[in-house]
């Protein structure tokens, strides 16, 4: 058979299976159908129930406004699939072909689709988590448990770590006129995915709004009393706060741990891939039949010196979804790079924060039009006198031309003045903690002398 | 590569003969994406160019930033805020939106659905009998009016008044120095002075009496940025009142039109009502009422598709033509109301996307929909029909039906 026969035999009756049945999962269901891939398609997913939409929980559900069961993604078209849920994957073999179950079923595939995402990081002392009224918020259940919590009127609630997640549910606990403390050990709220000057913007919106914000400061230890109901917060610098609610808002880890002896270059990081959404192995080869999409992928971004990249962002989700579907079903000629701008949006304390490209990738920003003080402005970022990124509070409609600046390249800072455009235009250092990832254990080790010799192999984790 | 002169197209669009049918001229306009004209002006015509620059922040609404102010720029009133860029226009939209839409008033548009209706009903039991109908004035002017005249407040008994205001003031829009006699221009200023009184009196009365309509929510109500003055919220009353007057009419009758042209299409709308949405939204990409934004201002070198638009330029930019484009549209010049990632540029887009869109849909949805439903058999009597004088905000002047199979 011809490459092309194999093909559309492959689309007729091939086998896909997706492991991780949520946004990236789904949308890449309904992408294949729409390609036109008639074989069968199973969705393995740990979570019970329907695939539901993650932006709502830290906001609207915690508000009240809309019931954690009506967060159900809408369906753009019919998939017909066989649906494996609620038990997680626990392996995937390569030579085999098939997929492992938790409960020791085997799911044999030709092509699979990886998007296992992340899941809630979890508050360090496993006693101290399981207390009574320490919460994360990843789940519907997770959202729903919150929501009560808060709707039972707690004294105050502890947020710690003030990233988008915590900010959110500092936001709704304060509209909610719920006193909250939030503890964040980088010197600002959003400093990690924003930098400092837009730290600084953040960390006065909190304070307007009431809240008590606590930056530089670590939580030590959360203390329960008898019945296991948590009680009281202790910080590094010696004070002490009460409070019966806490949320544990720092990000994610990836579902990888699965994938361990898979041979894929999977690990703490992500699973890499090339910009079709295939999966590389340990030697950082392609392969041919594994892709990922989502939270779970590393993507190298041709924009961004080609290196790879892992977003958690709803769009970015979607959108490897479609590449990764459509390159698993079409020929070599035909693939699809997945070179979109990333893009993100927050809701908090009634201001719509949205950005385009890698806030992260840049050296300085400047606020190029609107007001600081209003809370109504763009900031560019710039690396190396090239535009990267942009970020919009309140003023969101100007963003399509940030991300033609980022995509051509445009020169930084942005040399031409607009109408409403703040004074002062200098740019400033973007100033982001540093780069610990780098400093993690290995995660490889590289054996072998000849060139067809040589191997990476998964190093033992010190963690 | 794009720019080369091309003032003759342009030139051709413009003139009353094309009205019927500018689409092919539009097709030859893209040729040049980026077209200057004789007098340093700039034509855009492709749907990239012209999204890219309705979202560019160096563009400009405000008429002072054009190095020679067109026709009409003389008056000194305070502008609404089409007419204005940021900050500015970004407050007077905001707080004319806390009154109009989400988040404040989501259920505006919604909440009148009822009255929609009723509306549409009554107009359409008054076809009853008549053998011809005039669409536009006997259906798709008289509906609008109403809506607007409501939810503004203004008392629907004026209406004959403000209707020859708002047809001086059409006109001069198109106002031409070389062609057309000064009287028309002057006829125009007049008009917006006579409204602005008009509406300014109107807003007197409110003050103190707070209500449901817009003018007394306007002159009542304090939101975050305050309140309006009341040459502000006459300005922006102005603007609703001839937006509200001047486009629904036209994507009325364009539809309509549209529909008998293509008698499949109505059947299937007949039958599956539900389809009315994506049909609209086809409409506004195929048969637009708003065709060209006459003027913007560049207010610093711009740059598009390799072109620099130098500081000061008036750009005009062919909302219709890059709603036709090719290179966005398969098959553009089909109408298809199952057409999917249907970004048409019917609205405008980027921040001074139409304010009046969410309420202009649900009107020609509800109007399309019944009018399908209820009027017999219909058939145009002449195609093309007559249209109206302007370029810009293109439809026809009167739509004669023949319904009952007659
Ligand atoms: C509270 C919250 C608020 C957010 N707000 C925003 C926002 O405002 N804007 C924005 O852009 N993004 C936001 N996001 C991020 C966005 O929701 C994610 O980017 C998106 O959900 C990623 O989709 P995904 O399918 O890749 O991963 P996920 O949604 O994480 O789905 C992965 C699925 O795989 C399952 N799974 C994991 N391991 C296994 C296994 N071994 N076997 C089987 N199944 C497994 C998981 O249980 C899960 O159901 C938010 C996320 C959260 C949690």
């Amino acid at each position: 058979m011809t490459s092309a026969e194999n093909l559309q035999a492959f689309k007729r009756e091939g086998r896909i299976v997706v492991v991780g049945a949520s946004l990236a999962g789904l949308r890449a269901a309904e992408a294949l159908r729409g390609a036109g891939f008639t074989g069968s398609l199973t969705m393995i997913g740990d979570e019970m129930g329907e695939p539901y939409d993650r932006p709502p929980l830290s906001k609207q559900v915690l508000t009240g406004w809309v019931p954690a069961e009506n967060t159900k993604l809408p369906r753009r078209r019919e998939i017909d699939a066989q649906w494996l849920l609620g038990v997680p994957a626990s392996g995937l073999d390569l030579a085999g072909n098939h997929v492992r179950l938790a409960d020791g079923r085997e799911v044999p595939f030709d092509r699979v689709l990886i998007s296992t995402g992340v899941r809630a990081r979890p508050w360090f002392v496993e006693s101290e988590a399981a207390l009574d009224g320490v919460f994360v918020v990843r789940t519907r259940e997770h959202a729903e448990a919150l929501r009560r919590a808060l709707a039972a009127g707690p004294s105050r609630v502890l947020v710690i770590g003030a990233g988008f997640t915590g900010s959110e549910i500092a936001s709704v606990c304060r509209e909610r006129e719920i006193p909250v403390t939030v503890a964040e050990l980088a010197p600002a709220p959003l400093v990690g995915a924003l930098g400092a000057m837009i730290g600084d913007v953040a960390a006065d919106m909190q304070r307007a709004h009431g809240v008590d914000l606590r930056c530089g400061v670590k939580v030590t230890r959360l203390e329960g009393d008898a019945q296991g109901r948590l009680r009281r917060a202790h910080f590094d610098d010696g004070s002490t706060i009460d409070t019966d609610v806490a949320v544990v808002a720092l990000g994610g880890i990836r579902n990888t741990e699965w994938l361990q002896g898979s041979g894929l270059a999977a690990g703490v990081w992500g699973i890499a891939c090339d910009t079709g959404c295939r999966a590389l192995d340990l030697n950082g080869l392609i392969t041919d039949d594994v892709f990922v999409a989502g939270d779970v992928a590393r993507c190298p971004n041709p924009i961004y010196e080609y290196r790879l990249i892992s977003l958690e962002h709803w769009a970015n989700a979607v959108e490897q979804a479609e590449v990764a579907a459509h390159n698993m079903v079409s020929g070599q000629a035909d693939r699809w790079p997945h070179l979109s701008i990333p893009l993100f949006w927050s809701i908090q304390f009634g201001v719509n924060i949205k950005s385009v490209g890698v806030p992260t990738f840049a050296d300085e920003v400047v606020v190029t039009q609107g007001s600081v003080p209003d809370r109504r402005f763009v900031a560019a970022y710039g690396y190396r006198g090239r535009v990267t990124a942009a970020v919009s509070f309140n003023n969101a409609k100007w963003l399509d031309h940030y991300r033609q600046l980022i995509e051509t390249a445009a020169p930084f800072p942005p040399p031409c003045p607009t109408p409403d455009q703040p004074a002062d235009m200098k740019p400033v250092p973007v100033d982001f903690p540093g780069p610990t990832l780098l400093a993690q254990g290995a995660t490889v080790v590289v054996t072998g002398h000849d060139p067809s010799e040589r191997r990476v192999t998964a190093a033992h984790q010190h963690r | 590569m794009t720019t080369t002169e091309t003032p003759d197209t342009l030139r051709r669009i413009l003139d009353y003969s094309s009205r019927a049918d500018p689409y092919p001229l539009y097709a030859e306009l893209r040729k040049t994406p980026v077209a200057r004209q004789e007098d340093g002006s700039y034509v855009i015509s492709t749907y990239r160019e012209i999204t890219d620059i309705l979202h560019d922040p160096h563009l400009s609404s405000d008429i002072r930033n054009l190095s020679h102010p067109t026709a009409g720029a003389e008056e000194q009133t305070t502008p609404a805020f089409i007419n204005l860029d940021p900050p500015e226009h970004d407050r007077l939209r905001r707080m004319a939106m806390r009154h109009f839409g989400p988040p404040h008033t989501p259920g505006l548009v919604t909440g009148m659905e009822p009255a929609l209706s009723s509306i549409v009903g009554g107009l359409i039991d008054d076809f009853a009998g008549k053998e011809q109908i005039d669409l536009v004035d006997d259906f798709a002017y008289p509906f609008p009016v109403t809506v607007i005249c409501h939810l503004l407040g203004v008392p629907r008994e004026d209406e004959p008044r403000f209707h020859l205001w708002v047809n001086d003031i059409i006109d001069s829009i198109d106002y031409n120095p070389k062609t057309d006699p000064k009287e028309k221009l002057d006829n125009g200023i007049q008009a917006r002075k006579d409204l602005r009184q008009y509406i300014g009196g109107l807003v007197e009365q409110r003050h103190g009496r707070p209500g449901d309509d817009l003018l007394s929510r306007l002159a009542n109500d304090d939101g975050p940025d305050g309140r309006m003055t009341d040459e502000e919220i006459v300005a922006t009353a102005n603007l609703l009142l001839i937006a509200g007057h001047e486009t629904t009419v036209n994507l009325i009758t364009n539809g309509m039109l549209t529909l008998l042209r293509h008698p499949q299409v109505l059947q299937r709308l007949r039958e599956q009502p539900d389809l009315v949405v994506p049909l609209t939204e086809e409409l506004l990409r195929y048969e637009p009422p708003v065709h060209i934004i006459p003027w913007r201002a560049a207010y610093s070198d711009i740059t598009v598709a390799d072109t620099v638009i130098p500081k000061g330029s008036q750009i005009m930019l062919m909302l219709a033509s890059g709603s036709r484009d090719p290179n966005r549209f398969h098959d553009p010049d089909r109408f298809d109301p199952d057409r999917r990632d249907n970004q048409h540029l019917g609205f405008g887009s980027g921040i001074h996307l139409c304010f009046g869109g969410p309420l202009a849909r649900r009107e020609t949805q509800i109007a399309l929909t019944e009018l399908v439903r209820r009027v017999d058999r219909p058939r145009l009597v002449a195609d093309p029909p007559q249209y109206r004088r302007s370029p810009v905000l293109r439809g026809p002047i009167h739509l004669h039906i023949e319904q009952n199979g007659n």
